[in-house]
């Protein structure tokens, strides 16, 4: 060989450095949400989770001072938009949209490759997009579920103030808003998992949405591996199933809501380490696709 | 050189197929630091091989290592290697800069350092005007010049380049040319995968010759040279008086062909022994029959040992 080596390779592996991997899943969580928040990724997010704020908005203007409803009405009609829009279809069908692509979108540009060249352990990748993929659909249907509800009690004026802030308003807010949080990593936490295995992930999520329609109504055991079935416990107004909206209904065996909190956590943990197995195994052959 | 995998790139018996499809089988090579050129012609496995040292694809066989590491130890392993690689494309709406420092961001470092890396690349690939531009509206060029940056920013001591002169100008060729020059003149290890042979063969240390997933022949491209014995080698000689170099070389076994060249002031020498015939032509200028001007072998490049081995023109691949 010509050349003289002028570095030593000493072919060691350095000790594991976590201070390092704290900056890089802050810098993955920083990089994806830039681009889940600013480009057209998210259109799709932002619509579903701010088309029941509109409509509520109107109903608001309409029923000004409460003319035309009462509080217990609208508290109704509220816990069915959160059960039946939200966590049936808005953060379904956006967690759907925003998971899959995390993985799957990567694959599809051909700019996968850019992240595993780099000096970071895979799981890292997918625990950062996981949580990016969190932080923006949490603060999106959060912010929904807010506005929809400001505009839901806002303008019964006094009496609205009364219930949210004396009454069982705000908590009920609250547990809409961990239901919201849950939801997001429990349905992303599987879309991800779904975009790492297949190539279509529309499908197994198609698969999904008839399995949490349906969960109600199957044995004790399956209903646990249901998303819907740890959340239901968690609702503070329960919605009566009456006619269609039956079918749509969550009707789960009773559990207490920190059992359903911790069965929601440890099925998010389950499926993401597969997700981060399946990764670190895991060939680039872009044309295979 | 005595082997020392801590600082070899080392294939051990490795394998990969597709399905049925063969990719590279039992590849076995031992690269040590200087610039490699990996040659071959297209579906040999030049491209395989490169994702397999840096693990996007997994060996159906066998182990492979650099300077010790694999790519299951990302975490030290891509703190080391830089791959430019095939792959034309790129995420959805990046600038050139955006590229570069989303990857040094990868690596753990903070805003400044990422900028100060970032924009260093960029200079020395000669994009610092268009690094703020989308990189959908760069040319072939410029894309390959981006890719190149994004493989250098973190001053990787194994740099992997797979056809990274696709594309470019001749100007770029030679600016690119030279920096791999200078990369490899560092003692590090940079192995280039080109189809434009002649200009590789020009600062390659050593060539790997690749044909249907075999490693045809490895090695100093002189010594890969000296091995093809069926293809006598050929040297110029440049001289007063070529005609008496020509019948005194006849005299020997080994001579195949002298070919006196238009000029008269040289002859093209195709033999068999090549040690005899410096031995020849150093009694040959001693005598003072002669005056030597330049000695030089004719095919000693990679462009001739691929002819040789893998039979077609090299620059025509």
């Amino acid at each position: 060989m010509s050349a003289s080596p002028t570095t030593e390779f000493v072919g060691t592996t350095p000790a594991v450095d976590w201070q390092r991997r704290i900056r890089q899943l802050i810098n993955i969580v920083k990089i994806e949400l830039s681009r889940n928040f600013l480009t057209r990724r998210g259109l799709g997010m932002y619509f579903l989770a701010f088309a029941p704020v509109v409509i509520i908005g109107i109903h608001a203007l309409e029923s000004r001072g409460g003319r035309r409803c009462s509080i217990e009405q609208d508290t109704q009609i509220l816990a069915g938009i959160v059960q039946l829009f939200y966590l049936r279809l808005g953060i379904f069908f956006g967690c759907l949209g925003t998971f899959t692509w995390l993985i799957r979108g990567e694959i599809v540009q051909k700019s996968l490759h850019y992240y595993f060249l780099a000096p970071l352990r895979r799981e890292l990748l997918i625990v950062g997009k996981y949580v990016a993929g969190v932080i923006t659909a949490s603060l999106l249907f959060g912010l929904g579920v807010v506005l929809s509800f400001m505009f839901m009690y806002g303008h019964f004026g006094a009496r609205g103030e009364r219930f949210v802030f004396e009454g069982p308003g705000l908590s009920q807010l609250v547990s809409y808003l961990l239901i919201t949080t849950l939801a997001c990593m429990g349905y992303g936490a599987l879309f991800l998992a779904f975009s790492l295995v297949f190539k279509n992930p529309i499908i197994p999520g198609a698969f999904i949405f008839g399995w949490e329609m349906i969960s109600g109504v199957l044995p004790s055991f399956l209903q646990k591996l249901s998303i819907t079935f740890y959340l239901k416990n968690l609702f503070p107004v329960e919605v009566p199933p009456q006619g269609l909206m039956a079918l749509f209904t969550v009707v789960a065996e009773p559990v207490v809501p920190a059992v359903a909190v911790t069965g929601l956590l440890l099925l998010v943990i389950f499926v993401l380490t597969v997700a981060a197995y399946t990764a670190r195994f895991m060939e680039i052959s872009y044309s295979k696709e | 050189m005595t082997s020392n995998p801590n600082r070899e790139i080392v294939f051990d018996n490795v394998s990969k197929f597709y399905g049925e499809v063969l990719g590279v089988n039992r590849v076995n090579l031992n690269i040590p630091p200087g610039v490699t050129s990996l040659v071959g012609p297209n579906g040999s496995g030049k491209t395989t091989l490169m994702n397999l040292v840096t693990g996007l694809i997994r060996p159906t066989e066998g182990k492979l290592s650099v300077c010790g590491i694999t790519p299951d130890d990302p975490e030290a392993f891509f703190s080391m290697v830089g791959y430019c690689s095939q792959f034309d494309s790129f995420p959805k709406g990046i600038t050139g800069f955006g590229l570069v420092n989303t990857a040094l961001r990868l690596h753990g470092m903070d805003d400044a350092k990422a900028y100060q890396l970032a924009m260093e690349a960029i200079e020395r690939v000669n994009l610092v005007e268009a690094a703020h531009r989308k990189v959908a509206a760069y040319s072939k060029g410029m894309r390959q010049r981006i890719r190149l940056a994004q493989a250098i920013a973190h001053h990787p001591t194994v740099l992997i380049l797979d056809e990274p002169l696709n594309g470019l100008d001749p100007m770029a060729r030679a600016e690119t040319m030279a920096l791999f020059e200078s990369i490899g003149k560092e003692g590090l290890h940079v192995i280039i995968s080109s189809h434009i042979l002649h200009e590789v063969n020009r600062i390659s240390d050593q060539v790997i010759l690749l044909s249907s997933g075999y490693v045809v022949a490895e090695g100093a491209i002189h010594s890969v040279r000296s091995d093809v014995t069926e293809h006598p080698m050929q040297i110029m000689v440049r001289c007063s008086n070529p005609s008496i170099v020509a019948s005194r070389i006849f005299a020997l076994d080994h001579a195949v062909e002298a070919k006196l060249h238009n000029d008269g002031k040289g002859l093209l020498v195709r033999t068999r022994d090549v040690d005899n015939f410096y031995l020849l032509l150093n009694q040959i200028v001693r005598s003072g029959d002669v005056e030597l001007e330049a000695v030089a072998p004719a095919d000693d490049d990679v462009n001739s040992v691929y002819q040789y081995l893998i039979g077609t023109d090299g620059d025509s691949i």
